[in-house]
């Protein structure tokens, strides 16, 4: 694979390092690897999040970094220090699980005193504690509630607020939102981020939903098939992606088949199945090979005055137009691809398209990535 | 918003109050509902409900003294049984009477046992008594043909006591005596018989007409014969002198105008002495002559009775109210005492071993799971009393656990265990068979129990033991509740393995109760047994609804 130096695909170890993992490999049952080869270090507070299928082995590192699963092979450091072999209640990680797992035979108060009481605090600054743990996130009057008793979303705050209670300097989260709706996952998004950073704290979140990584992180590693694909902040993730897979997970893409004619600096002329020729960067490809385009539907352009002038343009038939409020969203057949999707804004200037129109669509080079295939 | 908008019934589109418009909407259901659960309902009511609500009734039932001898029991009410006299002479006649007549339909052995249940002796005095008031017949009989042989022969009293057509018959002495069979025999008299009693013989001759009214019932509308060709029963003749040696008899004598005057006459001036009833009875049984037998019969002659319920605490009703039994036959409230502390003891037993195996069951693979439930399940799939008998090659003395620990050494040969025909034996062999009982709920409860509470719990800083104590296991106590209700229950009732491997010290109130249901007799003791065992079970519940609460119970 060629990196030409955007990103390192798979950061080299840091000194500031606050959790490590180094080569670290992870078997069920002695035949197949569910995680391979993992190296990963992260920054004292850091909100990183691992983003994947599912599958793709992001929840046992998870697991293995908060001890209820051991590595088959490598080695975790927390602050410098192996924690292969210590049990999790002595990790003093704090961890939001999916369910939320408050305990149901206790109340809000005493779950959150739980983690407090285990660590022998005395009971008046104990009270101290969970009342200011309440408080951060909003919850202060349902202390003496049952968790059955509190709405999701009241859940998923008690959660976090357990997790924090206890003033970890590493929290966990594995996909803490998915139980909720919609509104209520995108207020919840910006209140961890934010509670994070105020405190300070190094985050490790899980998750399958790309949007929600894009939005919450400092980074984000992209799992697949039990590697990291990329990691890299969200910008770079869905602006660079280095391989097609991390192109085809993060947001909407298009896809075009071709071979690499040739390849000059940062710019290389692709040939399409359908013989067409356009312009593209190339990211990791030699000339010859084959390749997989991928360009963003709000990057092509069929504005023909605000393409470069010389470049490679392609012919392309409306298929299909959709009114989506803020944007326009087309569908395009182009060299044969019958999905190719352009997004438009809402703008007034905006031409609106007709099913059958016929059209000529180009690109920035720098905006169209040959992936490998 | 004014008063009458907040007062006013809410109203449904078409006018009518919302609540009726719901209750009509929902009825349909309710009915539907019904009409789902009204087969199971009627078949239990029929075969469960009913006959448990007649088994329990008997516990105070004692409708058997004064059906079999209602005279007596009207005239003992005159005598005061805490006094030290015997009863007076009205009371041993009309027992003589009654209890004639029960021997005649055979019923003063049953009547003998409902006493003996209160004092032994009892039956064998009733029994005998049948036999020998006969007697006492026979020689009246002969002093009545003494006089004139008229009085041996069964016409005659059939001319005597029959109203012919057209004379007044005595309907109230015939509906009484027809109440009476009734009561005696099994059946109801039937059909029409050739006998009606005239009214002016059963003024004359009170006792003479009942007796032989009765034996004409039982003659001809019970046993279907001629009343008139047959004998009649022998109290009759000690009835006739009876009323022939009464004061008045000869006054009352010249008003009356029917069959055979001159021979009554004849009969009241025949030297013919009053019976003595008393001594009679003491020429029976000196029994008789006892105070004590008496009150016994005093005692237990309402129609309900404590007296069950007393016994079946180790108490006994007397003249003087409910005392304790002497301490000799105190034994119920120790076997109900016994009978709890072991079925806790199984309660417990089945806990112990039951809580790590549901917790197995419950995190291993659902195949691994599967496989092992069906361990569990495999004793149900066995006889019980296969598995019962299969303890007891176990745990005898000669048996295969006493054998090990002989070969092994940790007993001597002449020193082995006892293990069996005790509550040790019991306790093994309930625990065995009511284990599956106590792993099922937990195990169902347990599978709800999410991994990832002890998995928070750690993440926590709690180790392995508090994760488990403070927030699996208050998790898991609907599931103990439940299958220790089930435990508890089940084995406070169990009867077939106490009775074949406890021996006489591991055996249950329910081994007393079968005890009396079919060797003793005393239903109306077991019945009461019963229904104290039912209050038990059911005040435990309601104890137990109060400290845990039943709504935290889950059988899955």
């Amino acid at each position: 694979m060629i990196n030409n130096g955007e990103t390192p695909l798979v950061e080299s170890q840091r000194g500031d390092a606050f959790v490590e993992f180094e080569r670290v490999q992870k078997s069920y049952d002695g035949e197949n690897l569910v995680v391979k080869d993992l190296n990963l270090s992260v920054p004292k507070g850091e909100f990183l999040t691992m983003l994947g299928p599912s599958g793709s082995g992001k929840t046992t590192c998870l697991m293995m970094l908060a001890g209820f699963e051991t590595a088959t092979h490598g080695d975790i450091r927390l602050a410098g220090t192996s924690i292969n072999n210590i049990p999790p209640h002595k990790r003093g990680i704090g961890m939001v699980f999916q369910n939320y797992a408050l305990f149901p035979h206790m109340t809000i108060a005493e779950n959150l005193a739980f983690p407090l009481e285990v660590r022998k605090i005395g009971k008046a600054e104990r009270e101290k504690k969970v009342k200011r743990a309440l408080d951060m996130v909003e919850m202060g009057k349902f202390g003496g509630r049952r968790p059955a008793q509190l709405s999701g979303g009241q859940q998923q705050r008690v959660a976090l607020a357990r997790a924090l209670v206890f003033e970890p300097e590493l929290v966990l989260m594995d996909e803490p939102l998915g139980a909720l709706d919609k509104q209520l996952r995108e207020k919840m998004q910006f209140e961890i981020t934010h509670l994070a950073h105020e405190l300070g704290i190094t985050t490790v979140y899980v998750t399958h939903d790309q949007t929600e990584a894009l939005t919450m992180s400092d980074r984000v590693a992209v799992f697949d098939d039990g590697r990291i694909q990329q990691i890299a902040p969200p910008d770079v993730l869905y602006e660079r992606p280095q391989n097609s897979f991390v192109a085809q997970f993060i947001g909407e893409n298009n896809t075009l088949r071709g071979l690499v004619k040739q390849i000059k600096g940062d710019l290389a002329v692709v040939q399409l199945d359908d013989g067409e020729l356009i312009d593209c960067k190339p990211i990791n490809v030699k000339e010859g090979e084959r390749t997989q385009v991928s360009i963003r539907p709000e990057r092509v352009e069929f504005d023909k005055k605000r393409l470069q002038p010389g470049v490679h343009t392609l012919k392309a038939e409306v298929l299909e137009f959709v009114y989506m409020g803020d944007i326009f969203r087309t569908r395009l057949r182009v060299a044969g691809n019958d999905d190719f999707i352009v997004k438009t804004r809402n703008a007034p200037d905006q031409k609106r398209l007709e099913p059958g129109q016929m059209l000529e669509i180009g690109w920035l080079p720098q905006d169209c990535r040959a992936l490998d295939a | 918003m004014s008063d009458t908008a907040i007062h006013a019934p809410v109203l449904a589109a078409d006018g009518t109050p919302l609540k009726r418009s719901l209750g009509r909407a929902l009825r349909v259901q309710k009915m539907r509902a019904l009409a789902l659960i009204a087969p199971l309902l009627i078949f239990v009511l029929i075969s469960f409900i009913l006959p448990i609500g007649d088994m329990l009734f008997r516990s105070v039932e004692n409708q058997i003294v004064e059906d079999t001898m209602p005279y007596t029991v009207e005239e003992l009410k005159n005598w005061d049984g805490a006094s030290d006299e015997l009863p007076p002479e009205p009371v041993f006649r009309d027992m003589y009477f009654d209890l004639f007549l029960a021997t005649e339909m055979k019923r003063h052995t049953r009547l003998g046992s409902r006493f003996n249940y209160e004092s032994s002796g009892m039956s064998s005095l009733f029994r005998q008594a049948g036999r020998k008031l006969t007697d006492a017949g026979k020689a009246a009989q002969e002093a009545l043909e003494e006089v004139d042989p008229v009085w041996g022969e069964r016409e005659t009293y059939f001319t005597l006591f029959n109203a012919p057509e057209g004379t007044a018959v005595d309907t109230d002495l015939i509906d009484t005596q027809k109440k009476r069979i009734r009561s005696l025999a099994d059946e109801a008299p039937k059909g029409e018989m050739d006998f009606a009693p005239s009214e002016q013989a059963s003024a004359l001759l009170p006792f003479s007409a009942r007796v032989y009214t009765s034996f004409a019932v039982i003659t001809g509308m019970i046993k279907n014969k001629a009343v008139e060709k047959t004998k009649p029963m022998e109290s009759l003749y000690l009835a006739m002198i009876q009323d022939v040696t009464r004061p008045g008899f000869s006054d009352d004598l010249k008003a009356y105008d029917g069959p055979f005057k001159d021979d009554l006459a004849r009969l009241a001036t025949g030297g013919l002495t009053a019976p003595d009833y008393t001594a009679i009875f003491e020429s029976v049984d000196r029994a008789w002559g006892n105070v004590e037998t008496w009150r016994v019969i005093q005692t237990h002659s309402g129609a309900y009775t404590s007296g069950y319920f007393l016994n079946a605490i180790d108490m006994q009703k007397t003249p003087e109210g409910a005392k304790m039994q002497p301490q000799n036959k105190r034994v119920l409230i120790q076997l109900f005492i016994r009978t709890i502390i072991m079925s806790l003891t199984i309660m417990g037993a089945c806990i112990l071993l039951g809580y790590p195996v549901a917790w197995l069951l419950s995190n291993v693979p659902t195949r691994t799971a599967n496989l092992l439930l069906m361990l569990v399940l495999l004793p149900f799939w066995t006889s019980l009393l296969v598995r019962t008998s299969a303890w007891k090659v176990m745990l005898q003395q000669q048996g295969v656990i006493n054998d090990v620990l002989v070969w092994i050494g940790l007993v001597a040969n002449n020193n082995r265990l006892v293990l069996i025909n005790n509550e040790i034996g019991t306790i093994t062999a309930m625990t065995h068979i009511l284990l599956p009982f106590m792993i099922l709920p937990m195990y169902s409860v347990m599978q709800t129990i999410n991994p990832s509470y002890l998995r928070a719990a750690k993440s926590l800083g709690a180790t392995n033991w508090t994760a488990f104590w403070r927030v699996y296991f208050p998790q898991s106590v609907p599931g103990i509740g439940a299958g220790s209700i089930l435990v508890f229950i089940l084995s406070i009732g169990y009867y077939i393995t106490p009775e074949i491997v406890g021996g006489t010290k591991g055996v249950f109130i329910s081994n007393r109760i079968a005890y009396h249901i079919s060797s003793s007799l005393n239903w109306g003791l077991a019945a009461a047994l019963g229904t104290i065992l039912l209050v038990v079970v059911l005040a435990l519940y309601w104890c137990y609804d109060k400290i845990v609460g039943i709504d935290n119970v889950k059988l899955g």
